[in-house]
Order: C-alpha cells, then sequence, then structure tokens
C-alpha cells in the first residue's frame, strides 16, 4: 500500500509539477490532453471495447419491460411494465431456483471455505521443500481443467460404472448413482468443488502465512506457547484478513453458484436440486426463446448482486480492510 | 523450573532458542499425521487422473474387466487413433486452436496497451476513463441482452465471438497496471530526456521489463479459451465452428448421461461410432484435451504463485 501510494505521488510529480515549473502556471485541459495523445491512444481501443461488449448490452434490459417482437425490433416493441417480472415472482419455479443457488452458494462456503484454510496450514508445517512443492504442483492443476474434463473425471469416480460403485459393489454393496440421485446431487457438486479449486485456493494463504513476521512465533515460544497455541494465537491471526476478504467476497456473489460446474454435472434427474438461476436463463432463454422472461431473471440476479457486491465492499471498508474499489 | 528458564533465556539466549525450537518442533506423531494427510490430498487428486491415463491407454475389455487400474493393461491406441481420426474433434481443436492463439495475442495487446496508458494517473480523464474499465466487473447486461447484441453485430456462428468475448479483464488490466507502477520511474524519465515518446518507451523500456507479468497474464487469458465452454454453447449453434469444449462435452458427458437415463442439455453431437465406443475413447478425449494444459504447466507453474501473489498484495 506503502509503495502505492508512493508511485502515484510520483506519477503526480513526473506529470504535473516540472511542467507546471517550466510553463509558470497551470496549462489549458487541450494542451494536457494533446500532451498525452498518444497515452489516450493507447487505451482507447480498450474503451471501445467495454463500450460495445459490456455497456451496450445494457440497452438490451428493456426487452424485460417489453413485450419483445422480433419483427419489430427491442426499440418498436411495445412496453409491458413489471408484467414479466409478475410472471416470474409468482411461478412456481422461482423459490425453487433462488432456494437451490443459495443452498449450493451457502454449502460450498461452509464445507469449502475452511479447507484451503486447513490445508495451507498443513503445508505451512512441512519442512522438506520438495515434498512442499511436489504436493502443491498436483494439488493445483485440477483449476487449469475445464468443467467438462474435470466433470469427466467425476463420472469416471462416482458414475455407475465409476471407481466408488465398482468398490461399492466389490464390498457386496449395491450400486448408487451419484449423480442422478437428486439426495446426493448438491454434496456431489459441493464436493467436487472444492476437490477442484482447494489446492489453488490455498495459494493465497500462504502467501499470507509466509509474510507473518517469524518474530512473532519467537515471542508467543519465549511466552510458553506450544505449536497449537501459535497457531491459534500468531498464525490464524496473520490469516485474518485475508480470511475476511474472501469471505465477504464469497457473500457478495451467493447467487453465483457457478454456471460451468453445475451444467456439465446437471441432468433430467436432479433438476429440482440442481437447477439454478443461471441455468434456467440459458434453457428458457437460448432454448426456448423466451427473451424477456428470461432476461427479468438474469436482471433480477444482476441487481441483487450489485446491492451484494457493494454491500460486501462497504462491509470491507468498516472492518478496516482494503476495499475491492 | 519456569524461573531458571527464563534466567538462561538471558544469560545464553541462542543456545537455548536452538534447543527448545527443536523441542517444540512437532513432536514425531503430528508430523506423521500431517505428512500422511498431505500424501492423501495429493492422491485423491492425483489417482483419479491417473486411472483415466490408464483406461486411455487400455482395451474395452481390460478396462471392464478392472476399472480400478493404475496402469494400462493390454496396452493400445486405438482410442486415440480414433480421436485423430473422427473429423469433429479435430475440427473443433482447430477451432479452440484459433482462439487460443489470436484471442490471447490480442488480449495481451489490449490489456498491455490499456494498463500502461492506465497507469498514468494524472492524464485528464484517468478516474472516468478507469471506472468505464472496473464498472463491468461489478454490472452485466446478463445472457440474452448479450445474445441480442451479438446477433446484430452478426457475430451468432462466428468463430470471432470466441476471440472477441472477455477481450480484456479488468481484473487482469489492474494487476499488469500495479506491475507498471512499480516500474522505478528514473528508468522511463531517463529515456524521456533521450527523447523517446510514450510509444517508445512503452516498447523499449517497460515491455522488456514486464515479461513475467505478460507471460502470466497470457498463461490465464490463454488457459480462459483453451477451457472456455459457454461462449461456444451460447453463441455457437452451428457444430462445424463448436470450440473443442462443447464438442468434448457431449462426448465425455452426454454419452454418459445416456447411460444413466437423464439428458443433457447441451446438443449433442451426431457420432453413430461414439455411441457404441467404449470407456476408453472418453478417456482418450479427456487426456487430449488435457494434454495441452499439461505441456503449458511447467511454465504456467512458474509464474502463477507471483501473479496471484501481486495480485492479490497490491490489487
Amino acid at each position: 500500500m506503502g509503495l502505492l501510494e508512493e508511485n502515484r505521488r510520483r506519477q503526480r510529480q513526473r506529470f504535473v509539477e516540472p511542467q507546471a515549473a517550466v510553463v509558470g502556471g497551470k496549462r489549458s485541459l487541450g494542451a494536457e490532453i494533446w500532451r498525452h495523445r498518444w497515452i489516450y491512444v493507447l487505451i482507447l481501443p480498450t474503451i471501445a471495447y467495454f463500450i460495445v461488449f459490456a455497456y451496450l448490452p445494457l440497452v438490451g434490459l428493456q426487452i424485460a419491460f417489453k413485450d419483445f417482437q422480433v419483427f419489430r425490433g427491442m426499440w418498436e416493441s411495445p412496453w409491458v411494465g413489471f408484467e414479466h417480472f409478475q410472471t416470474v415472482f409468482s411461478s412456481e419455479k422461482f423459490p425453487q431456483l433462488i432456494r437451490n443457488t443459495v443452498v449450493i452458494s451457502l454449502y460450498r462456503l461452509v464445507f469449502g471455505f475452511p479447507v484451503p484454510v486447513l490445508f495451507a496450514l498443513l503445508l505451512n508445517e512441512v519442512r522438506h521443500l520438495m515434498f512442499k512443492r511436489g504436493v502443491q504442483t498436483v494439488t493445483y492443476f485440477p483449476h487449469f481443467l475445464s468443467w467438462v474434463i474435470f466433470a469427466g473425471i467425476v463420472i469416471n469416480i462416482l458414475g455407475p460404472s465409476g471407481i466408488v460403485n465398482t468398490l461399492i459393489m466389490g464390498a457386496g454393496g449395491d450400486r448408487v448413482n451419484f449423480l442422478t440421485n437428486p439426495d446426493t446431487f448438491q454434496a456431489v457438486v459441493v464436493g467436487t468443488g472444492i476437490l477442484k479449486e482447494f489446492g489453488w485456493a490455498a495459494i493465497i494463504y500462504l502467501a499470507a502465512l509466509s509474510s507473518i513476521d517469524p518474530q512473532l512465533y519467537e515471542a508467543a515460544r519465549v511466552d510458553g506457547a506450544r505449536k497449537l497455541r501459535q497457531i491459534w494465537h500468531v498464525t490464524l491471526p496473520g490469516l485474518r484478513p485475508v480470511m475476511a476478504v474472501l469471505l465477504v467476497l464469497s457473500l457478495g456473489t451467493i447467487l453465483d453458484a457457478g454456471f460451468d460446474q453445475i451444467f456439465q454435472l446437471q441432468n433430467g434427474a436432479v433438476l429440482e436440486v440442481g437447477d439454478i438461476i443461471d441455468t434456467y436463463v440459458y434453457r428458457i432463454g437460448l432454448l426456448e426463446a423466451q427473451y424477456e422472461v428470461a432476461t427479468a431473471v438474469g436482471l433480477f440476479k444482476g441487481i441483487v448482486g450489485l446491492v451484494l457486491i457493494v454491500t460486501a465492499n462497504y462491509i470491507l471498508r468498516r472492518l478496516g480492510q482494503r476495499s475491492i474499489w | 523450573m519456569r524461573t531458571g528458564d527464563a534466567g538462561s533465556d538471558f544469560v545464553e539466549a541462542a543456545e537455548v532458542t536452538k534447543r527448545r525450537s527443536r523441542l517444540d518442533r512437532n513432536p514425531l506423531y503430528a508430523d506423521i499425521v500431517i505428512y500422511v494427510i498431505l500424501v492423501l490430498l495429493g492422491l485423491i487428486t492425483l489417482l483419479p487422473m491417473v486411472n483415466v491415463l490408464a483406461k486411455s491407454l487400455s482395451e474395452s475389455g481390460a478396462i471392464s474387466a478392472n476399472p480400478l487400474m493404475l496402469i494400462p493393461s493390454s496396452f493400445t491406441l486405438d482410442a486415440y487413433q480414433y480421436i485423430f481420426e473422427t473429423p469433429v474433434l479435430m475440427r473443433s481443436f482447430g477451432v479452440t486452436v484459433f482462439a487460443t492463439v489470436v484471442g490471447t495475442g490480442l488480449n495481451l495487446l489490449l490489456t498491455t496497451t490499456a494498463a500502461y496508458g492506465l497507469s498514468k494517473t494524472s492524464i485528464p480523464g484517468y478516474r472516468l476513463l478507469m471506472w468505464i474499465v472496473i464498472l463491468p466487473m461489478l454490472i452485466g447486461a446478463g445472457l440474452i441482452p448479450t445474445y441480442l447484441l451479438l446477433k446484430s453485430l452478426g457475430l451468432i456462428n462466428s468463430i470471432w465471438v470466441l476471440v472477441f468475448m472477455g477481450l480484456v479483464s479488468p481484473f487482469n488490466l489492474i494487476l499488469m497496471r500495479n506491475f507498471f507502477w512499480s516500474i522505478p520511474n528514473e528508468l522511463e524519465e531517463s529515456a524521456r530526456i533521450d527523447g523517446a515518446s510514450d510509444l517508445k518507451i512503452l516498447w523499449h523500456v517497460v515491455l522488456p521489463l514486464s515479461k513475467p507479468v505478460i507471460a502470466t497474464i497470457g498463461l490465464f487469458y490463454g488457459v480462459g479459451h483453451w477451457n472456455d465452454f459457454f461462449t461456444g454453447l451460447f453463441f455457437i449453434n452451428d457444430n462445424s465452428k463448436w470450440p473443442l469444449q462443447v464438442v468434448l462435452r457431449s462426448i465425455i458427458i452426454d454419452q454418459s448421461m445416456l447411460g444413466m437415463g437423464g439428458q443433457g442439455a447441451a446438443p449433442t453431437v451426431d457420432l453413430q461410432r461414439l455411441v457404441v465406443s467404449a470407456d476408453n475413447i472418453r478417456a482418450a478425449t479427456i487426456i487430449f484435451a488435457t494434454i495441452p494444459i499439461l505441456l503449458a504447466y511447467p511454465f504456467l507453474q512458474r509464474y502463477f504463485v507471483k501473479g496471484i501473489i501481486l495480485g492479490a498484495v497490491k490489487g
């Protein structure tokens, strides 16, 4: 942070003060812009990209309030007010979607959040560098696989003729189909999500661990703290800022249960527990071409998501953490 | 005893600390528990992939006889031969290679130039420009408005949509801008005194110093394009233009789901021979699509930890 401020100060100094001193007054805005014309040229394509691909689609949100007629176009279609939202909110499907989305996110938080922390703590105790690096190399590899590939591996483990079922049958048990059983589907989603990402998620904690002042451990040791006490009084407080940021952030994205993963694992048998907002929007929007309803659902999710993220950022600020913006 | 210890701390501090830290180290059993847990976690991650690899190299008969294999039994490359003789797969492979190469190139070009420009915080309008870049992280129009826009741009069913979606990631841009901030100003200053323009400074001074961050971000973008599934699913209906991941889905997942009484929502590739083929086609397809990641992994690993920390600590 200090470094950042320092750089900003230097930037100001370099760009504003020396010139001002030479000219002996304020340059006109036009002259200032002209002087940096190449800088603007460098930024321009990216700004154009964001305007076309990120801001222009916002115009299309109006169809959530319109009776969209393809031949008349977006602008000519008649307004219908909140009709589509009423349809959505009063449908049976809607509470189920929200529940599935939130429940999967919360399970992921409760079970998934501690795993990387514990993993990083264990890894931090390892003195053999080769072993440590080996474990890390293996555990963060799945992060780089697509969910299509990883779902293939999951099917190979949990599918009807997969590894787990082979073991169950070998032990004389009955075949369980984890992926098409509504009772097990959410557990599979959460479990495989943890399996794919815990190694990667631990990186940030390992970075935080390596920045804890060794003198604190020394001091704790002098005070007679054993290993577990040291972890409790030194290590965990050292991790707290990172944990707070990640926790609050994930609360901010609670309506994002992860299209990519759910879509790959989803099937007709488990829609009741496995259909989330994003998969629903895809299905009714693109497959059934109910553009208005899908846009309304998407807009609802977007607004709630925005409120949550802004709130999360506010909480981070109040906690004295560095906020996202 | 306590006082005695405290006293000797002062007298022979170094000696005692050394002895203590040895005593205080994890007892042996704790070490054993830690190592066992870590080895187990490693194996849980590794073994399923080894199993898939072994299956991909075995004959189908051998697979059903021993699904838990870790080394291939009755070794054969038939499944891989099949993959290379399947036009749909090879074509989608080409599409994805195109999207990855051209996409990553454009990603890096735009991200680098914009990040450099936005590292100059004193230019007029800086805050406005920065907000234009950051806001898309918070607000999105959602799937349907994006679809309608792409349609009016003529990008639906065009492989260019695979290149243009996510052309600049605000997160990567900020990461790179922060890196540029950490380059000593004196270097740019001296180039400026020698009469270099902003473009020359970027090319001759800043970029050569930024190789690690460019490599990191390039690899992130590259892996992103390689693994991109939903751009193809959402915006390309023509199966001759499908990227690899969409075709993989129909081979790896839909085929398995058929046997499980469920149905995937994704369009299915009409591959007569695939439907009748065995587990090892699926296994070989998984390995086939993983190999490029595996090849990039050593490079990835060299940089990404640094990259993540860079983003986390200074972002």
